[in-house]
């Protein structure tokens, strides 16, 4: 891609960078280099450091769910035998990794795979998983490495159970950054560049900055932010957090933000009626319509935790690694439930937001099963009111629009009579 | 009746009737009980403590307050076991033990209905790493910690050790148990062989242990017979109720080794003997542990380790008991189905859910997957 960036808005730098990530990877293949998928929440700083292009499955089931291409590939998975009850993430991944691995070993293309509006993405030489955000990413990689029989680097942070995280849990942590270092210089076949690392780092750091400044815009009242937004920048801070792809694109969104801001431009143009906080993943397939839906009523979304994940800050100058280890294991819901809800009212409370939408969602356990006490807690803290609505990350399948709507319309009549009663 | 049958009766007896094993050893010895959740804990800590470790892997009741608590896809044995909770089923208990290998237990570990107080720990999962066995080390020492105030006495390492002995030689007994269930299924058939299983749940171990050693000398007195019926490996979480594996026993399908977690699982790997302290060598046994769901593997060793027992033992088929909404089982199954196909390997997936009480479709699959054997 030889296209100048320059004068380009923030939403054509998502577009570009996005792309040229995909493009990275399938030039790396092509040249011979090493392609890695990785787990969304999984340190890239040590393959980013060695130079291999990095793809990130779940992002890439989440476009194809958007761009209405999820149920090819989750049949092909269920042709293989998987559940419906696995992540539909991680079906659609199977799905499209078995299509290609077909590929490569017929020469043809399958049909199905001509026909996706998948990205199309190279195969892996090697996978790396973190269960930062679940387990279901350590059995999803298990069978990656195996299927394509490939090196697998798993980073496991056990599940804090009790916080503030122990200090030997961070030892243990920082142990298997250093022993996937040892992993990579095997694999590559030369040593690991620490001086580059250290810029790796550096770059991390100054992305996640910027992902932050966006993401604390949403405190405004009217807000310049809609955090639906954040749902397709996080693409960056997912993929190529450790390039300067990641932080070009943040700063320039940020910047535009704070100068709409100034000149007193906002999301809504100012109509916001109620402000909400949407608790869990996004319905890939139905984006634009649970967008509209919550428009249509004036609810505009100024918290989401799902984006937060990413607020990876660590010392970048740590050699124990121990900080960066935190910042990997503190992620909200691999801790318990008094700290998962603290970080969740910190979100309501920094949105100023009016009521919550929680997603119970079919396709990821981990961040359903404990709505309901999360919810108790929350409104017994803040008097909000919330709903919850059955749906799915990337299945359309599980999820129902006319339910969707009939919820969040109750929730906007809550969040108002609350409101009225208040003036 | 014989001395088979009294045995096998008395161990049936306590896998049905939990609570009255539960009372009668806190008659027998005056302390109380601790609950073991599913899939592994160190229950050598808990024995260590001079009371009974409850094992709890759910019943069969009809859902309905865990509905408030959990969706429906939820796996079927949480569902019990949160129904159980809202119904103060556990609450006789002094603590309750909690490891979270899954996203599932992750989440019930931190919303206990009942009103034991819960230990919570987590084991790593990057097993091969001496790193992990460091990390299970400083988790253990937690549970040690809180079990000592929970029964209000300093636990031993002498204590753990002479633990480790009774549960190493329940382990031992175990697997013995099993090859000659293999051997005699005309005297273990199905449900006799679970409840031999599901006893050690409930006993103190040394007592179960005893019962079994006397169960294996006895049947072995007698000459090893023919059998013209089927021979199967069970795979998954567990493999009950009780109706389900009387449809085995009614088509002549003798089970010859299983990779239950309920079951073989728990007795697959000892705790080694050795120079270092006893939670090293309890944290050790967890890297050692394979082919399980909920233990990473990023070889994926347990097609192999499945076809290695169906030749061993010259099984016929491997009955895969799929857990209701148990995604980790789920995510394994397509892989080593795959490898089944590519060897050969008769294989029947049936769903397990304990909440069930028709089984008329499960018995007709089972009833052709034999025909066509």
């Amino acid at each position: 891609m030889s296209i100048t960036t320059e004068g380009m808005k923030a939403k054509e730098l998502l577009a570009y960078y996005q792309a040229k990530a995909d493009q990275d990877a399938r030039d790396a293949k092509a040249r011979g280099d090493l392609v890695c998928w990785s787990a969304s929440v999984a340190p890239p700083e040590f393959c980013v450091t060695m130079g291999i292009a990095m793809i990130y499955p779940e992002t890439h089931a989440a476009g194809i769910g958007a761009k209405k291409g999820a149920l090819d590939m989750l049949e092909v998975a269920d042709r293989k035998g998987y559940s419906i009850d696995c992540c539909s993430y991680g079906r659609v991944n199977m799905g499209y990794m078995e299509l290609l691995k077909e590929q490569a070993m017929t020469g043809k293309t399958p049909e199905v795979l001509a026909n996706s509006p998948a990205a199309k993405v190279p195969l892996p030489d090697l996978v790396i998983t973190c269960n930062n955000i679940c387990n279901t990413l350590l059995k999803w990689y298990e069978n990656l490495a195996v299927e394509l029989d490939i090196p697998c680097i798993v980073i496991d942070v056990p599940f804090n159970h009790t916080m503030p995280i122990p200090e030997y849990a961070k030892a243990y942590i920082a142990d298997q950054f250093r022993n996937a270092i040892s992993q990579l210089e095997v694999i590559c076949g030369r040593p690991f560049d620490y001086k580059k690392f250290q810029e790796v780092k550096d770059q991390t750091q100054r992305s996640v900055y910027q992902w932050n400044r966006i993401a604390k815009m949403s405190s405004y009242k009217p807000s310049p932010l809609n955090c639906f937004d954040l749902f397709n920048y996080m693409a960056l801070i997912v993929a190529c957090r450790s390039l300067d792809y990641a932080e070009i694109t943040f700063k320039k969104f940020a910047d535009e933000l704070e100068a709409n801001l100034e000149a007193g431009i906002y999301a809504f143009k100012g109509a916001e009626k109620t402000r909400v906080t949407w608790e869990g993943i996004a319905v890939w397939p139905y984006l634009g319509h649970t967008f509209k839906s919550l428009k249509s009523l004036g609810s505009i979304m100024t918290g989401s935790a799902y984006p937060g994940l990413w607020d990876l800050h660590y010392d970048a100058h740590d050699d124990s690694l121990h900080s960066m280890a935190e910042a990997y294991t503190r992620i909200y819901i691999n801790t318990c439930l008094e700290n998962k809800v603290n970080v969740l009212l910190n979100i309501v409370n920094g949105g100023k937001c009016d009521g919550i939408v929680y997603h119970l969602n079919r396709s990821c356990k981990l961040m359903s099963f404990l709505n309901v006490e999360t919810a108790e807690i929350i409104k017994e803290k803040t008097g909000l009111p919330y709903v919850s609505f059955d749906g799915d990350q990337t299945d359309p399948r599980n999820f129902a629009p006319a339910q969707f709507d009939t919820r969040v319309q109750a929730l906007a009549e809550m969040m108002e009579a609350n409101l009225a009663a208040a003036e | 009746m014989s001395k088979v049958e009294a045995i096998l009766k008395q161990l049936a007896d306590v896998a049905a009737n939990p609570k009255k094993a539960m009372d009668d050893y806190k008659a027998e010895t005056g302390k109380g009980a601790i609950g073991i959740m599913p899939l592994y804990a160190p229950e050598e800590l808990v024995h260590a403590t001079g009371y009974l470790p409850m094992g709890i892997w759910g019943g069969q009741k009809q859902i309905a307050k865990a509905r408030t608590y959990l969706p429906p896809f939820a796996c079927s044995i949480m569902q019990q076991i949160m129904e159980l909770q809202c119904e103060g089923a556990y609450d006789d208990l002094a603590a309750v033990l909690i490891s979270v290998p899954c996203d599932t237990l992750k989440c019930l570990s931190q919303k206990w209905k009942g009103t034991s107080p819960t230990i919570v720990f987590t084991h790593p999962q990057n097993r091969p790493l001496e790193a992990a066995n460091k990390f299970l080390v400083e988790e253990y020492k937690l549970i040690k910690t809180k079990l000592e105030k929970v029964v209000g006495a300093t636990i031993t390492n002498s204590a753990i050790e002479d633990s480790i002995k009774v549960y190493n030689e329940n382990r031992a007994v175990m697997r013995e148990f099993v090859k000659v269930a293999a051997d005699y299924p005309q005297v273990i058939d199905p449900i006799a062989r679970h409840a031999v299983f599901k006893s050690r749940m409930f006993m103190e171990k040394s007592k179960h242990t005893a019962l079994v050693r006397e169960l294996i000398d006895e049947i072995k007195a007698s000459p090893v017979q023919p059998w013209d019926g089927k021979k199967v490996i069970l795979t998954g979480i567990m493999a009950e109720p009780n109706e389900l594996l009387d449809i085995f026993k009614e088509f002549g399908v003798a089970i010859v080794a299983d990779d239950l977690a309920q079951e073989s699982r728990q007795i697959r790997t000892d705790v080694i003997d050795g120079e270092e302290g006893p939670l090293y060598r309890l944290a050790k046994q967890w890297q050692q542990f394979y082919g399980c769901s909920v233990a990473t593997d990023t070889k994926k060793i347990r097609g192999k380790m499945l076809m290695d027992m169906v030749a061993q033992t010259e099984a016929d088929a491997v009955i895969v008991c799929m857990m209701k909404f148990c995604d980790p089982e789920e995510w394994d199954y397509p892989v080593y189905y795959r490898q089944f196909e590519e060897k050969g390997i008769k294989s029947l997936m049936i769903e397990v859910d304990q909440e069930a009480t028709a089984f008329e479709q499960v018995r007709t699959r089972v009833q052709s997957f034999v025909e066509n054997m």
